[in-house]
């Protein structure tokens, strides 16, 4: 019972600063925003990545595509795409408030909804692929859709496209991305947590610790893996669609479809955190976003190169993360048993 | 649309301008070959998926252009440039100065801390606006021995394979591709930081054979790294085929147990292959910087061809190797010619998911899926 | 028709040049118990991985329910009910028994709604039950890959009789379990089949098992078929005799 309310008390808690957090500390607004962005794509990839056993390495494919998607249907409300994309920029071309705003809404819908279709394609063409030919294949989709987008020249080239600034005062408008963001994070975090208690969860965890069995038991392996990405996918999309109109400009390969940037950001904080796990990825995404802040401040010049170290010392030491290290340490947290007797006492009970 | 027919159209009106695209692509296609067999090799051999396979061909690329700014001459790059990949590949591994290290460690690490901080303490009086901008002299030569020291602890220690690669061997194929590309970003990061990110390049000052009336052209210094790749192509071939050590190699890619059990040391083995693959991506980028050019960030491109290759080929198997290099480089060129240059990235990565899903059919049919 | 659930006609296969299976023909009848036996290398599991689907055959044809499966892939046909347990045991060692028993319900029952649910309590009670059926009951808690190889097979014939087969191909159940404990299995087996009315289609080595249990008996020896019928008759014919004891 006191467990129960320990547990309600501290979600309240937790809510309540995530509410306060940028009003507490208002030059941290962006980063902050940018830390739920790590969360959702780090929760998002490790529906499929750890609790499925598919690493994929082209999840920012759906970044990117969100973004574009969101941006595309959001300007075509109001204009005639290939017109503005032509003018190179928002700055031509006014937006009222709900014109904005409703591109959003509307941008961001069709962006997660066009992702989730495109990994139901994606996925019933490459998850035959396993282990690290799904990677590799992945990736390439990611890098692929990087170079011909920039080819595009209906949605801007390799110029990328300007959307309209938030219109009205810009602290605000820090603060309104900011909620966005910390909402879509706290929404995938309470659907991953449902998700992963129904019997759909137990089923792909069946999927990720032994495929073969999986389907000698009958089970939709590929029906099963095609909705997890779809719905990974559909997250991400929503997530970019929030990026394109908070960073106002992007452009196909260093933003929308960055492949080593975002791409690798979210596996390695996932990784941190450890795999396969409801809150590792969210401590993982976070000690991550502090490594990443320290590095950029102070180690200017040498970040990337740290960020590579990062990688591989966590791949090659750590590779449990912080929740498989406890796990193996104090398993009896996470209610696991081992021994004999304790079972045994428990029955006997 | 318009454009991309009058390509088309272009190749059927004057024949010889395929010939030139197959030449070109040959040529390039050979190079690819050189890196692809390296991959094939790890992959095979220890199933290392090795995704900085390209950040080590830039890095061998720069390792010739470095020595050529310093007047050496430039074929003298190739052979300096496959010795310094092979060291940093890991050719210390297991020999006793690794050993040395390993036992102690703490000196190992003691040294390699106090080395990394002589050097950022070197460079700090180069950075713009320093205190100590006085002593910029004194600081480079303190930067660069700090360097020197730090590269020779981590070579001594077994370089790559020893740090990193012999660690990720047993464990799950993920792991091998994450901890590849980690050092592929880091790799790229120390040359952006230690040459600049212009693009770089030797010329050699050879005349080019030409053929109908200009459309065929076959650059000499082409013909020579062609030439220099088949050579090298064919000495490893004869390594592998006639050596001890290549026999051990390949009974380890067979069956690794096996061959432990026949005592093969299967470590050193590993260390062996996996620095010769750096030892042929050094050379392939010191080709490159010849009939290119390299800049850190070019490296990628070569890592996605080579995984085309090896998915095509499959391990082990050099003649296919070179044919699908050859194959790929060809494509590329015809892919680059119809549809524009901006597209050739997009077009290597394409080829890579059709073979993908090609494999993925046959092996469908076989009730198999592809792992 | 509909007497014989599983019907294998002429069915060849080999690898490369060594022939595992040649000309293999035998039916399973449903609702019965059937048995197939032959020496090391005789082609059993060979042709249990191509009823199941593991590789494609290179003649012949194999029907479920009438229904052609040869061409199908491994879950298609475990979808149609047809499953089967493995040589060496198959469980998902990182979970615990109950947890494995949970996953085993039959999906090819569910629909989409269905799986984005909950396990009910009925589904937990009935986990419980087949656990208890196979004895692992007090076990449930524990972590199923520190079981014994013995407690893992069967775990993993309790989850295969949690997903509700018409069908079940055991490849040889009573390998590496405690002699003392092979009375117990077979009097499973025997009321899996009476009680629960699932066809099974063993694979056997120890012929005083199958003799106890098998209604009919196929031997196979160098991949072709030596002798079937009634297990007495089998028992007695000099040709299986000579295989099992013969120089080969």
């Amino acid at each position: 019972m006191t467990g129960t309310g320990n547990k309600i008390v501290s979600y309240i808690t937790l809510a309540l600063f995530i509410i306060l957090a940028p009003l507490l500390f208002p030059d941290y607004r962006t980063s902050l925003a940018a830390l739920w962005l790590l969360i959702i794509v780090a929760l998002t990839w490790d529906m499929t990545g750890g609790q499925m056993g598919y690493n994929s390495l082209g999840n920012i494919f759906f970044y990117g595509t969100g973004m574009y998607v969101a941006a595309v249907v959001g300007i075509s409300l109001a204009y005639d795409v290939a017109d503005y994309t032509n003018a190179a920029g928002g700055g031509i071309y006014k937006f009222t408030d709900a014109q904005y705003f409703t591109g959003m809404l509307v941008g961001s819908l069709a962006a997660g909804l066009f992702c989730a279709v495109s990994a139901l394609i994606l996925g019933w063409l490459l998850f035959g692929l396993r282990g690290p030919y799904f990677a590799i294949g992945t990736l390439g989709v990611a890098i692929a859709a990087g170079e011909l987008v920039s080819n595009w020249d209906w949605v801007g080239g390799g110029q990328g496209i300007a959307l309209p600034v938030y219109p009205y005062d810009l602290d605000q408008g820090k603060l309104f991305f900011y909620y966005l963001f910390a909402g879509l994070g706290v929404a995938v975090f309470a659907f991953c947590a449902w998700l992963y208690n129904t019997r759909f969860g137990a089923a792909i965890n069946a999927i990720r610790d032994d495929e073969e069995k999986a389907e000698a038991m009958g089970i939709h392996t590929l029906r099963y893996k095609l909705i997890a990405w779809s719905m990974a996918a559909f997250f991400v999309g929503v997530a970019g669609a929030f990026s394109a109109f908070q960073l106002i400009h992007f452009e196909p390969l260093e933003t929308a479809y960055q492949t080593i940037n975002l791409g690798i950001f979210m596996v390695v904080c996932v990784l941190l955190g450890g795999k396969g796990t409801l809150w590792g990825p969210v401590i993982g995404a976070i000690m991550f976003h502090v490594f990443k802040e320290v590095t950029w401040t102070y180690f200017l010049g040498w970040q990337w190169v740290a960020l590579g170290a990062l990688i591989v010392v966590t791949v090659v030491y750590f590779q449990d993360g912080l929740m498989g290290w406890l796990k193996t340490r104090r398993p009896e947290w996470f209610g696991i048993r081992v021994e004999q007797k304790a079972a045994i006492a428990e029955a006997a009970e | 649309m318009d454009q991309i027919f009058g390509n088309l159209q272009l190749l059927f009106e004057f024949p010889a301008v395929n010939l030139e695209i197959i030449i070109q692509g040959a040529m390039i296609g050979a190079i690819f070959v050189l890196v692809a067999y390296g991959l094939a090799l790890v992959w095979g051999v220890m199933n290392v998926k090795n995704l900085a396979q390209g950040a080590l061909v830039i890095a061998g690329g720069y390792v010739s252009w470095w020595l050529a700014q310093r007047g050496m001459p430039v074929l003298v790059g190739i052979p300096v440039a496959a010795i310094v990949l092979a060291l940093i590949g890991g050719a210390c591994s297991g020999t006793p100065i690794d050993k040395f290290c390993r036992r102690h460690w703490r000196v190992a690490i003691v040294f390699a801390v106090a080395m990394t901080v002589v050097m950022f303490a070197g460079l700090y009086t180069t950075a713009p606006g320093s205190a100590w901008a006085a002593y910029e002299g004194v600081g480079r030569t303190f930067g660069t021995i700090g360097g020197i020291g730090l590269f020779g602890i981590l070579v001594a220690c077994g370089g790559l394979y020893g740090l990193v690669i012999s660690r990720v061997i047993e464990r799950d194929l993920f792991t091998s591709l994450l901890a590849t590309f980690g050092i592929g970003i880091m790799f790229e990061q120390l040359m952006n930081l230690m040459f600049g990110s212009d693009t770089q390049s030797l010329r050699l000052d050879y005349d080019s054979f030409s053929f109908f009336g200009g459309i065929v052209n076959v650059p000499v210094a082409k013909l020579l790294a062609v030439i220099m790749a088949a050579a090298l192509a064919i000495a490893v071939i004869i390594f592998m085929k006639r050596s001890r050590m290549g026999q051990a190699i390949r009974a380890t890619a067979q069956d690794a147990r096996a061959a432990r059990v026949l005592g093969i040391d299967t470590e050193r083995v590993y260390a062996f292959t996996f620095s010769l693959n750096a030892a042929l991506c050094g050379a392939a980028g010191a080709l490159v910087v010849l009939v290119w050019e390299i800049m850190p960030f070019y490296g990628i491109p070569y890592s996605v061809r080579a995984f085309v290759i090896v998915t095509a080929a499959g391990l082990g198997n050099l003649p296919g190797v070179i044919a699908a290099g050859i194959g790929i480089g060809v494509m590329e060129q015809y892919g680059g010619h119809i549809f524009g240059i901006g597209y050739q990235q997009a077009i290597a990565v394409l080829l890579l998911l059709l073979v993908l899903l090609i494999r993925l059919a046959q092996q469908r049919r076989n009730r198999q899926v592809l792992q | 028709m509909s007497e014989h659930i599983i019907q294998v006609s002429d069915v060849s296969k080999s690898y490369g040049g060594v022939v595992a299976n040649k000309d293999i023909s035998l039916s399973v009848r449903k609702g019965g118990i059937t048995g197939l036996i032959g020496p090391n290398g005789s082609g059993k599991t060979t042709l249990f991985n191509s009823i199941v689907g593991y590789h494609p055959i290179d003649d012949g044809s194999i029907k479920f329910e009438d229904k052609e499966i040869s061409r199908l892939p491994v879950p298609e046909i475990a979808r149609l009910g047809l499953l089967r347990t493995f040589q060496q045991t198959r469980i998902f060692s990182a979970m615990n028994c109950v947890e494995n028993m949970l996953i085993s319900l039959p999906h090819r029952k569910m629909t989409i709604m269905q799986m984005l649910a909950q396990n009910s309590k009925a589904d937990h009670d009935r986990a419980a039950q087949l656990l208890d059926f196979v004895g692992l009951y007090e076990k449930r808690l524990l972590r199923s890959g520190s079981l014994s190889f013995g407690q893992q097979k069967l775990l993993e014939f309790a989850m295969a009789l949690m997903n509700e087969p018409t069908v079940l191909l055991l490849d040889e159940p009573t390998a590496g379990i405690n002699p003392t404990l092979i009375n117990g299995l077979i009097d499973r087996l025997k009321r899996a089949n009476s009680e629960f009315g699932i066809t099974l289609f063993i694979i056997e080595h120890n012929m005083r098992v199958i003799m106890n249990m098998a209604d009919t008996i196929y031997c196979l020896a160098h991949g072709e078929m030596l002798a079937s019928g009634a297990p007495e008759d089998v028992q007695n014919d000099q040709r299986v005799i000579d295989a099992y004891l013969g120089a080969h």
